[in-house]
């Protein structure tokens, strides 16, 4: 059983040798083709298993801390059996344990997490091999197995009569960064629970794990919330149905929790905030006062809330009386960014007493002098984002980067390279300020997108910044030998059921058949 | 009773607003509507279709038939048919009539709709089907109204490109359905191109075994045509056939090797006897565009069979010649060629205005205008693409590009202008499959559609127009059409489809 590297196989060989060597490495380019984003570290060889999905089982390792009975890995090996054997339907449940034939892949933790939710410092590190008739599936979490099987289920390939095989395979795999999120606005246009859930999905498959919900802005309070009901019922676009119940918010948590991904809710304050003047007629100073729900911090189980605190119009604020006699009363005089940090303060020490660590856009940073309250900055503005990000480390603060990978902006839909080649810590800074750069994120605004777009228009792009923001850069940075593989790969989204846009002329073997 | 302005001030603010209400829901806008606050309930129950006594066409007509039935489920989406009550007694009826000036005139109690033909029919359906609408409850109305239709152009165009990108059939018959609720006409199938030939022939099978992305399952079947040709027909939209050439043509040669030239050569005069038989339309387009002259400059034997024909080294005139041939096997087949302006510009250089009687698809960006001017000077009829490329990148909400468009702001005779015969909404295939069709080309093809079929004076206020827009692009989620959003907002019943 020979291991081959699939990369860099630099001999010199008789041309037998060499024509083997052709052969092997372009089988291994097979199975390395597969896998998005691309693992640390990969070897495979030509050496093929075949599977039959009647004798193809998950179980867990003997020494596993988790066992039968977790419900997330057991939802989960169910889940990926589907997704890796997509035409078997299972007419006949009969499962034939023949012995020859048969697969096993053993999945193993260090620890039972599997009640917990997702982290900012989960370890997401695995290991797996997979060798003639079992594969071994290690990591330290759940949340590690489950991108495991996520690569797993990537590795496993049709021929043209449709019988299922995997190669030899060693992989060690981790994030390079460990904030990998996805925005969605759901208030620009309300986003039905499904198109959310549909999103997780497409997410996990490419191993995002921060869900940022930025649930309420100016046109629309879809949020139904207990404390204060009139905020939704005036403040949705339909009281009825165009909103989040709690119910709806718990099933899309919990959604998200199967599949490793952290939900992050942003309440943006005290711009942005048009529809919460709706049903709580107080709330807003004509127009922007603001109020942070503590109810957020008990809904939302994640340690990090966003703030927001971006674009805010300070025109309103110096047109209200009310406002200049108190900021008089400060001894703010006429400085608008004061009463801005003083706000912004406020909310942040209340959430930091709900044991919440505070995400802010920006513009906060930028307004602050006095920036020992603020613990998570979101770097969003264009120009120089890295001059920005730098400037941030430097003052010892953490680091979101949202600002190459405005999603939603117009363009031509193929211009999937414009998101890959981003090099995130490509400013000059210590070790240990380059650190301080925990991820990013995509950002997908709703001014011109709802159900009917968003799925053309997130992916597969996403995808090319999920591969920014886990893989090695060194072994990604070339948009050629990217390119095959991510058309590969939005083919293999489109035979899940993601309704992912075309990258070139071609097609795939299996067409979007939704419509 | 027509919407008056005058009269007491209160009265006609009221009249005036329902009026709002029923014109808002009409795309694109007929010619003449008026209308009333006089309201009409319509129940689902006791409602009906039915032929006018005078009608030439009566119960039997198929595509009237099924038309009635298709536009039932439109009118009532939330009815799910239980039981056929033959209850007519305060029943609401609408009489179709062919046979007639067309107008479509809705009472209490019954409607008359009438035509001189069933197309017309079709289009007075759809017009019918925009004016009811629902209360909070669900209760279905309908204003008192009178309408005067037709349109402005008579070539009302949408262009699908299934070479680049393969398009599942039911994509296609989807795209059919959306182009009938905008009144489209024409469904130009770009069916082949360089990619892929997915056109299943029967004379030559070996072109799509060999040409298809897939044999098999990247194919239309002579049945999926005829399924195409007979669901347009229903909708009364014609369906358009391309087959282009000489350029344009790097998948035909996969299949049939002595086809080509090395590079290109053109297409095989007999394939275009099948093409002839297979699509009904009295139109067929040859295509003719973007021609690479490198490839016949560098084959030994057209460069000799150019000096034989005494073109020297002057390409266009073996272009010239190339599509005059295929457009004599076309017009000796009784169909009329429609070619890309390509050939307008090639022919113009060549100095040859001889009897060619071909249509002129204009394409090239810049000022159209003046191409659209030239060709008709020529006394050629023009079909106008240049505005509508909507495959093209930029912000999907740029919906108002595609309706600020004057197709015939050229100075030219009234003879001339009669001669641009309408226009169509190009939606190519590099970037596009079943995927994104649909937000990309939906509402903002509709856009076009008004333009192509509403009065101009009427229809020239973007600002008016918006409103409008957005409200039929919800009407469009509705009937199930993945159609994208104009901007921040809602509609009450949101995409589902996902």
């Amino acid at each position: 059983m020979k291991v081959m590297r699939a990369v860099n196989t630099k001999q010199c060989a008789p041309i037998i040798y060499a024509l083997l060597q052709l052969i092997i490495f372009y089988a291994g380019l097979n199975a390395v083709k597969g896998v998005w984003p691309l693992p640390h570290a990969l070897t495979s060889s030509v050496e093929q298993y075949p599977l039959n999905p009647q004798t193809f089982a998950f179980d867990y390792g003997k020494h596993s801390a988790t066992q039968q009975g977790c419900s997330l890995l057991d939802a989960a090996f169910r889940r990926y059996f589907s997704l890796i054997f997509p035409d078997y339907t299972a007419e006949n449940g009969q499962l034939e344990v023949a012995a020859n034939n048969s697969f096993n892949l053993y999945s193993s933790t260090d620890h039972n997490d599997c009640e917990n939710y997702p982290n900012d410092d989960s370890s997401e590190r695995y290991n797996l091999s997979v060798s003639a008739g079992q594969a071994s599936l290690n990591a330290a979490t759940v949340w590690g197995i489950l991108r495991g099987l996520e690569t797993f289920s990537q590795l496993v390939y049709q021929d043209d009569l449709g019988s299922y095989f995997v190669n030899e395979t060693f992989i060690e795999d981790f994030p390079r960064f460990q904030f990998r999120g996805v925005l969605l606005d759901t208030s620009r246009h309300y986003l039905p629970v499904h198109a959310i859930l549909k999103t997780l999905d497409a997410m996990s498959y490419s191993k995002f794990n921060v869900f940022h919900w930025h649930i309420v802005d100016d046109p629309s309070f879809p949020y139904q919330s207990r404390s204060f009901p009139e905020l939704s019922k005036k403040g949705a676009f339909h009281p009825a149905t165009h909103v989040y119940t709690q119910s709806d918010v718990r099933r899309v948590i919990s959604y998200a929790r199967m599949r490793g991904i952290r939900v992050l809710p942003e309440f943006d304050s005290p711009g942005h905030t048009g529809s919460w003047g709706k049903g709580q007629s107080d709330l807003l100073t004509p127009c922007y006062k603001g109020g942070a729900p503590s109810e957020v911090t008990s809904v939302f189980p994640d340690s990090y809330i966003h703030l927001g605190g971006d674009e805010v119009d300070f025109s309103c604020w110096r047109s209200n009386p009310h406002v200049r006699a108190f900021m008089q009363k400060m001894g703010f005089g006429g400085d608008f960014p004061k009463l801005e940090a003083f706000y912004i303060e406020n909310i942040v020490n209340i959430t930091s007493a709900n044991n919440k660590t505070s995400i802010v856009w920006q513009d906060v940073f930028d307004y602050h002098e006095r920036r020992s309250a603020l613990s998570v900055v979101e770097v969003w503005k264009h120009g120089c984002y890295l001059c920005k990000v730098r400037q941030v480390t430097k003052a010892g603060l953490r680091v979101i980067l949202a600002s190459p990978w405005y999603l939603d902006l117009p363009g031509p839909t193929h211009n999937w390279a414009r998101y890959y080649t981003v090099w995130p810590l490509a400013f000059p800074g210590s070790e240990k300020q380059k650190r301080l750069v925990i991820g990013g994120e995509v950002c997908m605004w709703g001014e011109y997108v709802d159900a009917t777009n968003l799925f053309p228009k997130l992916w597969p792009r996403a995808s090319a910044a999920a591969e920014r923001l886990w893989s090695d850069e060194k072994q990604t940075s070339s948009v050629e030998k990217a390119f095959p593989r991510l058309e590969d790969f939005r083919c293999k989204l489109l035979r899940r059921g993601i309704q992912a846009g075309p990258l070139n002329v071609g097609h795939c073997k299996h067409e979007y058949q939704g419509v």
